[in-house]
């Protein structure tokens, strides 16, 4: 067991540290939505690529660093410790980027790669829809293309993070209904400002939008925009959702969600820190934190030795909501009602219960677990080898 | 950065498991339920070295650390291995920093046997170092040092009866050396008959004082709070591995058991207690090299995540097997006695999580000052 830096690391340490310190006056004080503070952001995300400290596990050739995940990790613990924001992209960048490196036409990633890391060019990520989320390889979203090569693409999107800013999504569309679901969908790159594409904001819990709806309603595509192979969309999207757990599982606390946070939130009422009660579930509830900070070594460990990141990850995402459920609930019973009304506790109240469902609902990621970490057999399947056509015909038939 | 075992650590996990392998010790602890002596697995234990694991080279141990502590003790909990060691380890730990070196080479060598007499530390609310009470909730002082003896009582320590040793800590957070013969150990009526554990009285026992401050004190407390978390951590996977196998092989209504949602999801819920109390038992093993002002924290963690995993882990062992996981025949009744002893044992799980609690509210005060 060995948390220290060797001495390259810690060389590459010192060189980012001494970069902040530099720049850090140029970094964005807010970390708000609004159009001031999202071109802010923006602004900082640019300086940060120019030095090659946006996307450092990308390679060189792309505008990345070319390093590993260990210095991923040293540049997100370092800007933390600076107190300056990340990257704002961290979709583009974090899990798109990655995707159309690893399955996009050389083309495409001269095209899109650059203005993504510089964020001249935000990305969304457009798989969701109100009728396939954790069965995502239920989507309905249509995409037939025409005689000259080009797509029209139909349907609707949902949850759908900075689509209000972005340039391009990745969407995943059915090209071929009449295979069975997981064989019949292409990945596409969709620009935003096409003719059809709507976008509205999602307000949630809170009454804040941190989503979107995305309507498509007949939208030409360019020849071309495929990512990958016609009808080979699933194994594209498969790969985006690895690197979704990897940013994920690495980076739990840039969300502020820290034993020590909760700790200081307590102090707030003097008699809390000696009741017995919440001195017992604050306990439990930082102990389930401090296991993900050291999850997340055990991962790094392991992607550090060029293993793939398996179905383990999603056990840590059960523990990231199941604590930061109780954390906000034990803060504001501390609190009483004025806690709900608190921005940075009652948000989290508010928000909590529908992250539960966000990739992945709980229960289905305890399915894929149980089937892939302990190898139990599968739940029973209605939909194995049938063509998604003749699936949705016998779905509508048991409803009426 | 490196957070993972190391190819000696496996190998000392793999010989351990196959030390133990030698002996059924699970139908053994059976067979004691109903009377019968348990195997004596002590010179097993030393051949292996595991009584002079965390002594150190000059004193004729094998100068490991707690994370090797801590693997052995995985293996052993897998076993529900009787070995006298969860006593005999803190005890040695103290021994080695400040005591005789004479007694120190005896131990390490497994030729006399230690025990550790616990107080818990003080916490951020103030009260002093307090030992178990025989019965009930409140605890009771330490015992105190007065012109050369000790005086007072300390009840349910593991390994107590058959040691030659004891290493007690006093309610000003010193220790000291006591002569078994000197006190007065009476063996305890215990639910899981795996533990041997005792209840020690101190009448005036001429007692010598151990060179070690507070700390050291609070860290073989701290020590064997992780070393049940250790245990606890192999329990865990055999209940786990036992109850896949049979998820898979049993059939109701024509399927697996374990393609039910409702089943897969408990198996599921038992990998998550264990996959989060591994990590923090490599948070606790880090700790107590790396990073000694966190050991209190990581040791507490590791004992509460393995402790409430295992309490979960024994139950749903049972309701897997269905009504069979109940019977005396089945392993899984062993598994759950040994689980409702450790969560009450040495403070509790739930004094485990206080200390977490206490711990962080400290360090939040620390850092708003």
């Amino acid at each position: 067991m060995d948390l220290n830096d060797t001495p390259e690391l810690a060389e590459y340490r010192a060189q980012v540290r001494a970069w902040l310190d530099e720049h850090r006056h140029e970094a964005p004080d807010s970390r708000g939505d609004d159009d001031a503070s999202v071109a802010a952001r923006r602004a900082w995300q640019r300086r940060l690529a120019e030095d090659r400290l946006a996307a450092v596990t990308w390679p060189a050739e792309y505008g990345g660093a070319g390093l590993g995940p260990l210095q991923q990790v040293v540049v997100n613990q370092e800007i933390g410790r600076a107190g300056v924001p990340g990257i704002f992209d961290i979709i583009g960048v974090g899990m798109l980027g990655p995707t159309l490196i690893a399955h996009g036409s050389e083309e495409q990633k001269q095209r899109y790669l650059g203005p993504m890391l510089t964020a001249d060019e935000v990305w969304c990520q457009l798989f969701s829809e109100p009728a396939a989320g954790s069965d995502l390889a239920g989507i309905q979203t249509r995409a037939r293309r025409e005689e000259d090569g080009s797509w029209r693409l139909s349907g609707q999107k949902v949850w759908t993070t900075n689509a209000q800013h972005a340039a391009f999504g990745l969407l995943m569309a059915r090209t071929d209904p009449d295979v069975p679901k997981h064989k019949g969908l292409t990945m596409f790159v969709v620009p935003m400002d096409a003719e059809g594409v709507t976008v509205r904001p999602l307000r949630q819990i809170s009454g804040e939008a941190h989503f979107n709806e995305v309507f498509l309603d007949d939208v030409r595509l360019e020849p071309g925009s495929e990512v990958g192979p016609v009808d080979g969309g699933w194994a594209v999207g498969l790969t985006t959702l690895m690197f979704e757990r990897v940013t994920i599982g690495l980076g739990g606390e840039g969300f502020g969600w820290r034993a020590d946070r909760f700790a200081h939130a307590l102090l707030a009422d003097d008699a809390c820190t000696r009741d017995a009660e919440t001195r017992h579930r604050f306990g439990d509830i930082a102990t389930e934190f401090l296991a993900l900070r050291f999850t997340g070594y055990r991962m790094l460990t392991s992607l550090q030795r060029g293993q793939i990141p398996g179905a383990e990850g999603a056990l840590a995402k059960v523990t990231t909501i199941r604590a930061a459920i109780a954390a906000g609930d034990l803060i504001c019973d501390v609190l009483g009602p004025e806690g709900l009304s608190d921005q940075r506790f009652g948000e989290l109240v508010s928000d909590m219960p529908g992250l539960k469902s966000a990739g992945g609902t709980e229960e289905i990621l305890r399915n894929m677990v149980g089937e892939r970490v302990l190898g139990l057999p599968p739940e029973p399947r209605l939909d194995k080898g049938i063509p998604f056509s003749e699936l949705r015909a016998r779905e509508r038939e048991a409803v009426a | 950065m490196n957070f993972a075992l190391s190819d000696e650590q496996e190998f000392l996990k793999e010989a351990a498991r196959g030390t133990l392998a030698r002996v059924h010790t699970v139908a053994a602890a059976r067979e004691a339920l109903d009377g019968a002596a348990l195997p004596d697995l002590w010179p097993a234990a030393v051949e292996a070295g595991w009584p002079g694991l965390l002594v150190s080279d000059e004193n004729g141990g094998a100068g490991l650390s707690a994370l090797e502590a801590m693997l052995v003790f995985e293996e052993l909990g897998r076993v529900l291995a009787s070995v006298p060691l969860l006593g005999h380890l803190p005890a040695t730990f103290l021994l080695d920093r400040g005591g005789p070196a004479e007694i120190v080479a005896v131990l390490a060598a497994g030729e006399a046997r230690a025990a550790f007499v616990p107080a818990r530390p003080p916490s951020d609310l103030g009260d002093g170092w307090t030992a178990e009470p025989a019965i009930g909730m409140t605890r009771a002082p330490a015992p105190a040092f007065a012109g050369g003896k000790v005086t007072g009582a300390v009840h349910w320590v593991p390994d107590a009866p058959r040691a030659e040793h004891l290493v007690v800590v006093l309610d000003d957070g010193r220790a000291a050396l006591v002569r078994a013969a000197d006190a007065t150990v009476e063996p305890a009526t215990i639910y899981d008959v795996t533990r041997s554990i005792g209840h020690v009285r101190f009448d005036g026992a001429p007692a010598t004082l151990l060179e070690l401050g507070e700390r050291d004190t609070a860290s073989a407390w701290y020590l064997e709070q992780a070393l049940i978390g250790a245990e606890s951590v192999g329990a865990i996977e055999v209940a786990l591995e036992v109850s896949v196998a049979y998820a898979k092989e049993r059939h109701t209504f024509g399927r697996a058991i374990g393609s039910y949602q409702a089943v897969k999801h408990e198996l599921v819920e038992m990998l998550r207690g264990l996959d989060n109390a591994r990590s923090l038992m490599y948070y606790a093993g880090w700790a107590a090299q790396d990073k000694p002002d966190e050991f209190a924290l990581a040791a507490s963690a590791f004992r509460l995540a393995a402790g409430k995993a295992l309490d979960h882990a024994t139950r749903a062992q049972i309701s897997v097997h269905g009504g069979i996981g109940a019977t005396w025949e089945h392993d899984a009744p062993l598994y759950f006695r040994r689980a409702q002893v450790s969560r009450r044992l040495l403070g509790g799980t739930a004094g485990a999580a206080d200390r977490v609690a206490g711990e962080l509210l400290t360090a939040a005060r620390a850092a708003a000052a």
